[in-house]
């Protein structure tokens, strides 16, 4: 039975809404006045969020160009450098008499660890979930702010110290840390294994246990406030998925994370005081070392038991955030709410059970290595029905292809062709010939690091008018969605061929190889694609910026006509979020084109006749 | 944001928020017995006895649990030397247990099980480390409640929270220590 409802959202928010008596107390004064703690030591959740992201997009940028300083190395290791030299200093060693500048071996790997590091922690941990946790999770489930404001400020400045740690370490004399973003021992354990083990390494391990916090504090918040803090109607299963994702991120982050922390303990002890938890038997510069009794693969035990849930922590808020994108601009409802969410589920629990497969050529116990291949192929189920499930949401809808879409529809492409390489890789048989090569490089780039980007670019796009009541240039979004999206698979596509070969990651240059010289015209082919990506991505850092200031104006409240509570707020709101009542839910997020009504809010009641449904 | 009560909430969001936290700092405990107990079953492992001072130092923190919780019921019945007092024994016991956990270390080492050498000791000496480090910031907390205790006039429903945080931290790292010294008196 179709019936067009009618509703006055003021008048309904206002009668209808849930009264905590928010604005008879006096706390506007520790949250609004004064420059420092408005905008730099702020507890506001929407503040919170916009310096999770502006800091994330710095540290994407340096992580961005250090991978160009490398693809250049290995595109044209026969080009000079020499142009680098101002930027670089002594890491380009410069030929006297040619005036040929080259990269130093060294600083090759430090670039390539200092990359993994950056993009993995600051950019698609912290930028990601920090910043769309942060925004989205008190605005979605109708709270004022988060469970405790202050722990959350410290949540981003002990991200901020994280950071300003691992930027120092950039400068060092002996370079940053270069063993690789995982920092498996005996080279990460002795300081005198390489010049990156040094002072680098000490820096790398204090800043990513000062990053440890920053999560834990994080986390602790957001599951707080989405237990605790929900407006009067918000079940559980009314919620948004974007809050559903967040949830379970910050549970897997807060049982995982510990575990690191655990694992980085130790490696200090070994490195500061001479215990052997992780070093036995050991050879430097033909002198024998006096540790005896450790074992290196306890370390990678306990790293990978974080390292796996940390990928899931990475894309399950992208997920999140492209189910919404999906469902608001195809005009339709999510198909399959609930195997969502039981998917995600799935997956969270799966991902605990599963980190060994990234050991399986590191002595472990190949019987063992069963119990991990099965679990790791179990996880294309659930993804397998997310990816469905987002198809059949656009089958039919009626699309608005603006760049957050593009974006949405982007991570879905990048998530399967990315996803199915897992399925080879996930095999421990067929992982004796791929481990270590560029298709492993191909694989996690393309699922985890370009689809997480691409989930974060839609949220970007879409609630960049919540963040900044204006709109992002949809022209230069296009053009950087298709840029980055050829771009993408220009890069990473010919990187699995590379690994069936056996081509493997990490090395300096492979000229000397004469099995991988056909490769060279392909190796600069991606090199060549890597920069026109990152130029896409400087086009995006200029719409940012640009539109920030002038772009399109937001001059209604709910500019894409969605459903969820976050386009009830003020279009500039203040510190509470809403004026006066927080609007009570009575419906899921997702009633698109239900009986002839285009899109009715979660705050309008149930009609009679829904009432009567929704009993039978 | 503790003033603006949610309707539906049974638990008070920081208690709750507390509850994770001792979830999570249980989760790096859970990884470094598990590491202890994959490392020892790698073989290469001495095995000594546990200096038998931890158990004193179980008997002292177990009592200031109990002070601390005393303190608390004072609180409630606004038995005000009572309550001051339970304080600062549990804080005062708290240092003696740091105390006799350092015994214990110098016992260790007396015998000849060193930081160095062989990781059945290292271990030792990490897992009671790291622990000591949590009783530490349970302290800290303690020394604020205790200033509290004497500088604060009323009985708002905000510092009773405060305390019961406290409080819950305090049970959570002696329920820890007691977890902790079974596992160890249990894996050898």
């Amino acid at each position: 039975m179709a019936s067009i409802i009618t509703y006055d959202e003021k008048k309904l928010i206002k009668e209808d809404g849930f009264d905590d008596h928010f604005h008879e107390h006096h706390h506007g004064d520790k949250y609004q006045t004064g420059f420092i703690f408005k905008y730099i030591f702020s507890m506001d959740h929407k503040i919170i969020a916009r310096q999770f992201l502006i800091t994330g997009m710095i540290w994407a940028i340096i992580g961005a160009a250090m991978s160009i300083v490398f693809r250049l190395q290995l595109g044209f290791p026969e080009e000079s450098l020499a142009w680098l030299k101002p930027i670089l200093g002594r890491w380009i060693l410069l030929n006297e008499e040619t005036g040929i500048g080259t990269l130093d071996p060294q600083f090759y790997y430090a670039l390539v660890t200092m990359h993994g590091t950056i993009i993995v922690f600051f950019v698609l941990t912290a930028g990601l979930s920090g910043t769309f946790s942060n925004l989205l999770i008190p605005l979605q489930v109708g709270a004022r702010d988060m469970a405790s404001p202050f722990l959350n400020m410290l949540s981003y400045w002990f991200f901020f110290l994280a950071g300003a740690v691992m930027m120092y370490s950039l400068f060092l004399n002996t370079g940053p840390f270069s063993g690789g973003w995982t920092g498996y021992p005996p080279l990460s354990a002795l300081p005198q294994a390489s010049s990156g083990s040094a002072g680098g390494m000490t820096l790398w391990l204090v800043s990513l246990v000062l990053f440890v916090v920053s999560v834990l504090l994080g986390g602790i918040n957001y599951i707080t406030t989405i237990l605790n803090l929900r407006t009067k109607g918000m079940s559980l299963w009314k919620m948004p998925l974007t809050i559903w994702a967040f949830f379970v991120t910050a549970i897997i982050g807060l049982l995982s994370f510990p575990v690191l922390a655990s694992g980085f303990f130790l490696l200090m002890f070994d490195r500061g005081l001479g215990t052997s938890f992780y070093l036995s038997d050991i050879f430097i510069a033909g002198q024998a070392l006096d540790y005896v009794g450790g074992s290196p693969i306890l370390y990678q035990h306990l790293f990978w038991f974080l390292g796996h849930p940390e990928v899931y922590i990475i894309i399950l808020p992208a997920m999140g955030i492209v189910s919404e994108v999906l469902s608001v601009h195809a005009r339709k409802p999510v198909f399959g709410y609930k195997a969502m969410v039981y998917s995600i589920l799935a997956i969270a629990f799966l991902s605990f059970i599963v980190w060994a497969h990234h050991m399986f050529m590191s002595g472990v116990n190949p019987f063992l290595s069963n119990f991990f291949v099965i679990f790791t192929l179990i996880i294309a189920v659930p993804s397998a029905v997310k990816v469905f499930n987002w198809i059949t949401t656009l089958w039919g809808g009626q699309i608005r292809l603006n760049s957050a879409m593009l974006f949405a529809i982007g991570f879905i492409s990048l998530f399967v062709s990315g996803g199915l390489t897992g399925i080879f890789l996930g095999n421990s048989a067929i992982d004796i010939q791929m481990h270590d090569t560029y298709f492993v490089v191909a694989h996690f780039h393309i699922v985890m690091g370009v689809a997480a980007m691409f989930g974060m670019f839609a949220g970007i796009y879409h609630w960049f008018p919540k963040m900044f009541g204006r709109f992002m240039n949809e022209t230069l979004g296009k053009i950087h969605f298709w840029m980055t999206i050829i771009g993408a698979y220009a890069i990473f596509w010919p990187m699995h061929y590379l690994g069936m070969a056996g081509v493997p990651r990490r090395y300096y240059r492979f000229d000397s190889f004469e099995a991988f010289e056909q490769f060279t015209a392909m190796n600069q082919f991606i090199t060549i694609a890597a920069i026109i990506t990152f130029g896409a991505s400087i086009l995006f850092v200029v719409n940012f910026f640009y539109s920030m200031n002038y772009g399109k104006k937001q001059k209604v409240r709910n500019p894409y006509g969605a459903n969820t509570l976050e386009w009830t707020t003020p279009i500039e709101a203040g510190h509470g979020n809403w004026e006066g009542k927080i609007p009570s839910v009575h419906r899921w997020p997702y009633d698109y084109g239900k009986d002839g009504n285009e899109f009715i809010p979660q705050y309008v009641p149930l009609t009679e006749e829904e009432k009567l449904e929704e009993s039978h | 944001m503790s003033n603006s009560k949610s309707h539906h909430t049974r638990l008070n969001p920081l208690k709750f928020a507390m509850w994770i936290g001792m979830g999570s700092i249980m989760m790096m405990f859970a990884s470094l017995t598990s590491a202890y107990l994959v490392r020892r079953a790698g073989g290469n492992w001495l095995e000594f006895s546990i200096p038998t001072v931890f158990y004193y130092s179980t008997l002292v923190l177990l009592v200031s649990s109990l002070c601390l919780h005393v303190g608390y019921s004072s609180y409630k019945k606004r038995n005000i030397p009572l309550y001051q007092g339970g304080l600062i024994a549990a804080f005062v016991l708290g240092c003696v247990f740091l105390v006799l956990q350092y015994q214990g270390w110098n016992e260790l080492f007396s015998i000849g099980v060193d930081l160095k050498g062989n990781p059945s000791g290292s271990f030792l000496y990490v897992i009671t480390g790291i622990h000591g480090l949590h009783i530490l910031g349970g302290l800290a907390a303690l020394v604020v409640s205790i200033i509290n205790a004497f500088t604060l006039k009323k009985f708002t429903e905000k510092r009773k929270t405060n305390f019961e945080l406290t409080l819950q931290y305090w049970h959570f790292v002696d329920i820890l220590w007691v977890y902790l010294l079974v596992f160890l008196l249990m894996s050898r």
